[in-house]
């Protein structure tokens, strides 16, 4: 449930040292504090995290969907932009 | 009700844990009474997970209360089978929710003192008793965050949130000072280094309060009355409805597992 005082906010953990932060989720919150505790008690309550992200959720500039075919058909006809067409040496182990 | 309350031998540290142990499971139950009914999804986990915390906290203290008494009593019989006249927790977490501001004070006034109380206690000569306080000390250090970071936005937010923050401050002043209160059985075990004298955090509680009450523009109640009687088992009349629906279950079929 919203009230008129809370906006939304985006959620970023980042479990381990080393991983990048991932988005999780959003919360309602009145403020940049509030949001931080309310991540908190709603997305690291079984050890998810070592770090949290808070993000304004209108600060986040959103592709629209009305241009998913403008934006994203050309590539899935470029298969060569894969690199599976090469051979990698066994010595050079995980890529 | 079928099942009949134990009788508890009170040695200094068994009361002692007892008495630690209830504080911790009566403000539990209370915030788990909001599960579901708070003003926001957010904040109805928040309180929720507070919840957890202190009743994990008191369950490590009733279990070793039972070991300490050595007469097969557990965790589950010290919670479910004492009465209300044997339980031993300070009045102010048994005071009811009431609306948000009412619920968020009350655990304001409570962890300023517990956070400050397991951090000192982490140095106790009982080795038991400073692991229980390590491990409280983080959660409680968090609810202190969380409840000040409420009570500064509830006062310095409207009229109304003001209004009902001062309310609350008013009506929960006279149990704070029982946070404090040591009777003979705790001196013993504070004159050998068992437990801490509560009475040094008194400066730190007050300038802890002091401090959030005066950012939240609101006013430290100048009423300086203060009542006790929970730790030696005289309580409101809240308690008792708290427990009929806390043990109900015990009571009717002992032993029921799910």
């Amino acid at each position: 449930m919203s009230t008129p005082n809370s906006q939304l906010w985006e959620v970023f953990i980042r479990s381990r040292n080393g991983l990048a932060h991932k988005h999780v989720g959003s919360v309602h919150a009145a403020d940049a504090t509030l949001a931080m505790q309310a991540a908190r008690d709603i997305y690291t309550r079984r050890g998810e995290g070592l770090s949290i992200w808070i993000v304004p959720s209108n600060s986040i500039v959103a592709s629209d969907p009305a241009d998913k075919d403008m934006m994203f058909e050309p590539s899935l006809s470029k298969p060569y932009r894969h690199p599976t067409f090469y051979e990698v040496p066994d010595e050079v182990g995980h890529m | 009700m079928a099942v009949a309350s134990i009788s508890v031998k009170e040695t200094p540290l068994v009361l002692y844990a007892l008495r630690r142990a209830d504080d911790a499971l009566i403000l539990g139950h209370r915030l788990s009474e909001w599960c579901g009914h708070a003003p926001m999804l957010e904040e109805d986990m928040a309180l929720a997970n507070m919840a957890l915390d202190l009743i994990g906290q008191s369950r490590e203290l009733y279990s070793y209360a039972g070991k300490v008494e050595d007469a097969g009593n557990d965790e589950d019989r010290l919670a479910y089978l004492r009465d209300v006249r044997q339980y031993r927790n300070v009045l102010l977490v048994e005071q009811p929710n009431g609306d948000f501001a009412h619920t968020i004070i009350r655990q304001f006034l409570y962890s300023a003192f517990a956070d400050l109380y397991w951090r000192e206690m982490m140095s106790s000569s009982d080795a038991t008793l400073a692991a229980i306080a390590a491990k409280s000390e983080k959660e409680t250090a968090y609810h202190l965050r969380h409840s000040s970071e409420w009570v500064i936005r509830l006062g310095d937010g409207t009229d109304e949130s003001n209004r009902r923050a001062q309310d609350a401050l008013e009506d929960l002043w006279a149990f704070t000072g029982e946070l404090f209160h040591v009777d003979d059985a705790e001196r013993s075990l504070i004159a050998e280094g068992v437990v801490i004298d509560p009475e040094r955090l008194r400066s730190a509680w007050t300038a802890t309060i002091n401090d959030v009450v005066q950012t939240a523009t609101l006013m430290v109640p100048a009423r300086d009355w203060m009542q006790k009687g929970g730790r030696s088992g005289n309580h409101s009349e809240h308690l008792g409805h708290l427990l009929s629906e806390l043990q109900s279950l015990q009571r009717s079929f002992p032993g029921a597992t799910w």
